[in-house]
């Protein structure tokens, strides 16, 4: 008879059949915010500074992408911004997070859940205060 | 690269449904992985329906139920059935737990057995550990010494010195904490996982032992040691109530003590 040699075995579900706690999201946000931030910060920083360096015109074009007329931002303007904001205050807030645990704090399960509930609690509301700081604050 | 999804042999399939036995008034329905290495085709989910009234409180006695009276070619490991020696390790609806100490009740619904994650499967729930086994002997789990004993006498531990082993001696080698791991998953090859980076740290931890040096030399390697992004999938899943990613922690202070 023949036995599957050990290289045909198959590999047994994992994602797929993975069901999902508050600690292990809030560790793949942290990756997902950081490399959202690094990517789509870098493009609009670089982007900015060849608008920048070519003139006036392409300095007002870039502007028009994320602003209307009267210098406020737009639906693109916002959505960035918010975005950006959003991930800023997840990363960070994980940050930290993985700071105290790095020291060898937090590791007691409720206490750990509780720490990762609190990051996405603490990045909705940050995030919730800028914009409301950058609209009617100011 | 991580590969997040199934390999094209790997894919699961739909399978054979098993009734319940006629007159069943408590039905609880099973959805279990089955793979067969004499077929040939790629591994399916079968489903068996059993009468509550009639079975045991735990999965593993539903598995077993339906293994004597419903199908027999169903295929898994058991032995001590309390919890003690760590053969029914498998995923239970989604964590990882021991079939012999979870409770059907605590599962709502139907209940899906699938064997450990991101394993080469020999059989339906059975995973190879060849790899796991290996890397628990690479960290050299046993007392080592380079001063002799005592003449006639054992090596003697304080209370206090004992204290410290507690939370690690407990370790049955089940591998739930480490297949639930997503670093051990994409980096099994290199990254020492969980279970076995507990079993480091539980020979770190131990005052008899005197190679903690040599011990942390062999640990203090990018993927070895330091692919733990404390995700705590391990803590979370362990039917011990042990916390591997604590060990770890310990573990990479005491790498960092050590160099200041």
């Amino acid at each position: 008879m023949a036995t599957a040699s050990p290289k045909s075995r198959p590999l047994s579900p994992h994602l797929g059949v993975w069901k999902w706690g508050t600690h292990m999201l809030v560790s793949i946000l942290h990756r997902i915010t950081g490399d959202g931030m690094a990517l789509v910060g870098t493009v609009l920083v670089v982007w900015w500074l060849a608008a920048l360096a070519g003139g006036p015109e392409s300095y007002a074009a870039f502007m028009d992408v994320f602003t209307v007329k009267g210098g406020a931002l737009n639906i693109i303007g916002y959505i960035v911004g918010v975005g950006l904001t959003l991930c800023f205050f997840q990363h960070m807030a994980s940050g930290i997070r993985h700071l105290v645990l790095d020291t060898g704090a937090g590791y007691e399960l409720k206490t750990n859940k509780m720490f990762a509930t609190l990051t996405m609690v603490f990045s909705v509301l940050a995030t919730l205060a800028f914009w409301a700081y950058q609209i009617w604050g100011k | 690269m991580a590969e997040f999804t199934l390999p094209k042999n790997s894919v699961v399939k739909k399978g054979k449904a098993h009734p319940a036995p006629e007159g069943a008034s408590r039905v609880k329905k099973f959805k279990i992985y089955r793979y067969d290495p004499d077929s040939g085709e790629n591994p399916r989910y079968d489903t068996y329906a059993i009468d509550l009234d009639d079975c045991g409180p735990m999965v593993l006695d539903a598995l077993i139920k339906i293994k004597s009276e419903q199908d027999s070619t169903l295929t898994f490991r058991r032995s001590c059935r309390e919890g003690i020696c760590g053969s029914c390790a498998m995923n239970l609806d989604g964590k990882n737990g021991l079939a012999c100490t979870t409770a059907m009740e605590d599962i709502k619904g139907e209940i899906r057995i699938t064997p450990l994650p991101h394993m080469d499967v020999i059989k339906d729930l059975v995973p190879d550990f060849t790899h796991f086994y290996a890397q628990y002997a690479s960290i050299q789990p046993w007392l080592k010494t380079v001063t002799p004993p005592p003449a006639g006498k054992e090596r003697l531990q304080s209370p206090e010195q004992r204290d410290q082993l507690d939370g690690l001696y407990e370790c049955i080698l089940c591998a739930c904490c480490s297949t639930s791991c997503p670093s051990y998953w994409w980096n099994s090859d290199r990254f020492l996982g969980p279970a076995i980076l507990l079993q480091a740290y539980r020979w770190l931890a131990d005052s008899r032992d005197e190679m903690t040096g040599e011990r942390l030399d062999e640990l203090e390697d990018p993927f070895r040691l330091y692919r733990c992004h404390t995700i705590m999938n391990c803590a979370n899943v362990c039917p011990k109530g042990l916390n591997p990613a604590k060990a770890i922690a310990e573990t990479k202070k005491m790498i960092v003590e050590r160099a200041i």
